[in-house]
């Protein structure tokens, strides 16, 4: 049965009003938080006087370091970032201590009575200070600032660039990015009967809550039981932090046996968070005189901040897609991540891809201009074909590799040709320069071999022929809920109306991993398959009798259950009865594990991702010769994701994706002046408002993908990752000034 | 007593209140959660509320200064018997929600906007926009939501009125 191409099992909730996000869940009797914050960037010897806030007018308790139970560190991969800091500060976004009182006014009065001293140390606020070798050692754990070293060692690059026509050697730089998700943090915890604590909290990913909750409380994962609610948009940013807010309440519900709130505002979200990753990046690419890459040598470095987070599987990223979308025979590359007295950094959307595509697609143009090639030609003639070799040794031969078609369909949308030819490259009689450039990616779907991944999902049929179903995978906004109720109604050939969505929780179903890296719907929904397939096998093991056929012979349709002849049917209700006379139980569980990658770490060779997704964006701009100011005329997007479930939803990731790209490439920039973040909210840090985007178009390609069950792909990320270098492309095709770092500023002086 | 319509019926507010922002008062007082916070310093749009046929940020709005106006909240566009207004059915039917943490405050700029002017244009809708944030959707849906709400209305002669305010005339 077809289903609503829309769909959405949120929306009626949400466009009323009446979507309840964490802030929006209250208790009787709950108690409010806030958390303390100390001036310092690098500090140690923390002393914490809580005399005077606790004689403050509805003032209940001061949590420090001393109450924790467990542990005060806790991380995803190093167990080192403070969900209170006991000694040392490494960061301004540290939290010392936590007030609560009986109402958030009396707990912010009370915190800032809070007296924190300290011995304040030198911050290590660059990545060069960093990496002096006879610099302080920031992290907690192993000896040195330089907290991953990802190298590529594919063929021989040196002997190569002799032999070359043109050799570049680059540098780019990318900021420091907030995901600024129009939520901010806030959790709210409950002591349960049975000595069980819930919590209901912003944060992307349950079972991470869970597990930095139980390490800071040092009791067993069962003692949590984490609630899927509405979540304000995530984009990578509500896991670490977020899951540290869920904690915190939880430790206070425990000690002081009451529901316990606490919901941050803007700046302390963005004091604390952590943020995407800015890169240094030093490219040298040998090209032959048609234009072939003949050699690539890369140097990135990347600032991890106080705390490691996922530094190691961003960066991994970074060094798995270290040359684009191309193929490449001899590439050496070194990718570094340095700690520093910054506030951490950690995922974001994109994901370390975002950072290296703003070089390489730039240098792809530089390349062109010189060699006198077009910038289609020379991305033609090296990127990857069915067939190819990626840099990391991975023959594309799995799924269709549709990027040259994705390309083509990008560039006859926009007239890409024609329009090239018309750009100003500096010279135009009116007031404005205009011009017009793209980018390409690839992107490996999922997680890769940056963890473990797979997911599970559970089937429940109700005696009235009503279905419920869950999935390990964590609803953050992105529609991923009604993807897999769509693909549920149409594998059992039943009318929507019958599926619900059980509301998840980390205690009834087993932990699935995080909705990252663009796994939500190829995990989710491929899970889901896997349980329908085994409930409808069980279905018509128990009803053939019934249906006069064989097992193999019933069918799933038009919202009934059939036999081989359309005179023996049964409507669900019928059928849900009888498996219940038969003492059957209706349930179903499926497991989905991602296809097999694998990976060398010494050499950054390896299957990286089971699959990929291929896109292209090309944007139109003009630049006001008088102001520098940047506007965005048109954007076309292109990319092949396996198969659209809800088209409107693809489209809509990906103009939100185009937009924080957008961001990236012209406005977005958090500051942090002696490792003090001065942009803390919308006013200073600006994200695109409706006026900053143009119209956009979204091609939605579909070549079925076999590695995922239902042929999708997933879109949230690729979305992100190469409008900006587009931007920088159609910058330099306007004005003829390559702009190597971002936000792309232009003085209008620069222009003349 | 100082007094205040929202959503249609008429409220009496406590003085103590009075100096708390709307944003609070609706949220706290009035359990209206459709009143989001996304910064609590005018920026953000998301506690988007009506004041008299205006778009205000209850978050930056002392309730002493809504004392004898009229409030709209998102929980007052939809109509008494629970059917949601044509701007609202656009936002579904136009893929424009995704978090849904910005819906309410765009829901309601948009309605002001076509109380103003029942046919805009995309720049116009874009321009009435402005000021509300979203980090989701890019926009686009939300532009086409806006059209075709205008669209549906003007063709089926649908009044502009929130919900609740077409309850009590009726
Ligand atoms: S919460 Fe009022 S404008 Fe952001
Ligand atoms: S839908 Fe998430 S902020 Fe607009």
């Amino acid at each position: 049965m077809t289903t609503e191409k829309n769909y959405r099992n949120d929306a009626y909730a949400k466009v009323s009003g009446r979507a309840a996000y964490a802030d929006d869940v209250n208790f009787a009797g709950a108690l409010h938080m806030v958390p303390v914050y100390a001036d310092f960037v690098a500090a140690t010897n923390l002393q914490i006087d809580c005399a005077d806030a606790l004689r403050s007018p509805g003032c209940v308790r001061v949590l420090t370091a001393a109450d924790v139970p467990g542990s005060c560190t806790y991380g995803q991969i190093e167990q080192d970032y403070p969900i209170l800091v006991r000694d040392t500060i490494r960061s301004w976004g540290d939290v010392v201590a936590l007030v609560l009182a009986d109402t958030r006014e009396q707990a912010l009065a009370a915190a800032a009575l809070v007296k924190v001293t300290a011995t304040p140390q030198k911050p290590l606020l660059t990545i060069e200070e960093a990496m002096d070798p006879y610099a302080r050692v920031i992290p907690s754990y192993g000896n040195s600032n330089i907290v991953v070293h990802h190298a590529m060692r594919h063929g021989n690059p040196d002997p190569e660039f002799a032999g070359c026509e043109l050799v570049l050697e680059e540098d780019f730089e990318t900021q420091t990015i907030e995901q600024a998700y129009m939520e901010p943090e806030s959790a709210i915890s409950v002591p349960r009967h049975d000595g069980v604590i819930e919590i209901y909290g912003s944060m992307q990913h349950p079972f991470s809550t869970r597990r930095f909750t139980a390490a800071f409380l040092g009791e067993p994962l069962s003692n949590f039981e984490v609630y899927t609610i509405a979540v304000g948009g995530g984009f990578g940013g509500k896991d670490d932090t977020a899951a540290c807010v869920c904690a915190r309440t939880a430790l206070a519900a425990r000690l002081l046996r009451r529901p316990v709130k606490m919901t941050y505002t803007r700046e302390w979200s963005i004091r604390e968070s952590y943020k995407r990753h800015p890169y240094k990046l030093h490219y040298k690419v040998g090209f032959s005189s048609e234009g072939q890459i003949m050699a690539v040598q890369a140097k990135i470095l990347a600032d991890s901040g106080a705390y490691l987070s996922v530094s190691p599987w961003v960066t991994w990223r970074s060094t798995a897609q270290c040359c684009g979308a191309y193929s490449v025979e001899n590439v050496h590359a070194d990718v570094y991540a340095v700690a520093t007295n910054n506030v951490f950094t950690g995922a974001m959307r994109g994901f370390g891809s975002p950072q290296v595509n703003f070089a390489i697609e730039q240098l792809m143009d530089m390349a062109a201009v010189q060699l006198g090639i077009h910038p289609l030609g020379i991305r033609r003639m090296n990127m990857v074909k069915q067939g190819s070799r990626t840099v990391t040794g991975q023959l594309l031969d799995n799924h269709t590799v549709s990027l040259e078609e994705v390309m083509n369909k990008v560039v006859h949308e926009i007239g890409y040709r024609k329009k090239f030819e018309q750009c100003s490259r500096g010279k135009s009689e009116g007031d404005t320069l205009y011009g017009i450039g793209l980018a390409i990616s690839y992107r490996g779907s999922s997680l890769g071999a940056e963890g473990m991944d797979f997911c599970t999902s559970i089937i429940n049929g109700q005696y009235d022929g009503s279905i419920l179903v869950e999935s390990g995978i964590h609803e953050n906004g992105q529609g991923s809920e009604s993807v897999m109720l769509l693909v549920l109604a149409e594998e059992l050939g039943v009318n929507l109306k019958r599926l619900r969505y059980r509301r998840g929780s980390t205690s009834n179903i087993p932990d699935s991993g995080t909705t990252v890296a663009t796994r939500g719907t190829i995990m989710g929904s491929s899970s889901v398959l896997i349980a329908a397939r085994k409930f409808k096998e069980l279905l018509a093991g128990h009803l053939a009798e019934r249906l006069r056929c064989k097992p193999e012979d019933v069918r799933f349709h038009d919202d009934k259950i059939w036999g081989l002849s359309f005179d023996y049917s049964l409507t669900w209700e019928e059928a849900m009865k009888e498996l219940f006379l038969q003492r059957v139980t209706p349930y179903a569980f499926g497991t989905f594990q991602a296809p097999d990658v694998s990976w060398d770490d010494t050499t950054g060779q390896g299957n990286a991702y089971f699959t990929y997704v291929y896109s292209c964006q090309a944007v139109e701009l003009e630049i006001d010769k008088k102001t520098g100011k940047i506007k965005l005329l048109n954007i076309v997007a292109g990319h092949d994701i396996g198969k659209a479930i809800n088209r409107a939803m693809v489209l809509g990731q990906m103009h939100g994706g185009i937009a924080q790209g957008v961001g990236m490439a012209l406005m977005e920039e958090i500051l942090r002046p002696e490792g003090r973040i001065s942009t803390l909210n919308f006013d200073a840090y600006k994200i695109p408002r409706t006026t900053d985007l143009p119209e956009i178009s979204g091609i939605i390609v579909e070549n079925h993908d076999p590695n995922s069950l239902t042929g999708a792909k997933g879109i949230g990320e690729p979305a992100l990752e190469l409008i900006a270098p587009a931007i920088a492309n159609a910058v330099f095709n306007a004005s003829g000034k390559r702009f190597r770092s971002m936000p792309i500023k232009i003085n209008p002086e620069d222009l003349e | 007593m100082n007094k205040l319509q929202l959503n249609g019926r008429e409220i009496e507010v406590q003085d103590s209140d009075l100096s708390m922002t709307l944003l609070r008062f609706l949220r706290e007082r009035h359990f209206l959660y459709g009143v989001k916070n996304g910064c609590e310093q005018g920026l953000c749009g998301s506690c988007t509320i009506v004041v008299d046929g205006k778009a205000m940020r209850s978050c930056k709005f002392p309730v002493q200064k809504a004392v004898g106006k009229s409030l709209i909240t998102i929980e007052g566009m939809e109509y008494p018997d629970g059917r949601v207004h044509p701007i609202q059915q656009a936002f579904m039917d136009a893929g424009a929600i995704q978090c849904g943490f910005c819906t309410p405050g765009m829901v309601l700029a948009a309605y002001v906007l076509l109380l103003e002017n029942p046919q805009p244009t995309r720049e116009q809708i874009r321009k009435a926009l402005r000021g509300n944030l979203c980090r989701c959707t890019g926009y686009q849906h939300i532009i086409d939501a806006v059209e075709l709400a205008a669209k549906i209305m003007h063709d089926q002669g649908l009044p502009v009125q929130a919900g609740c305010l077409q309850g009590q005339s009726a």
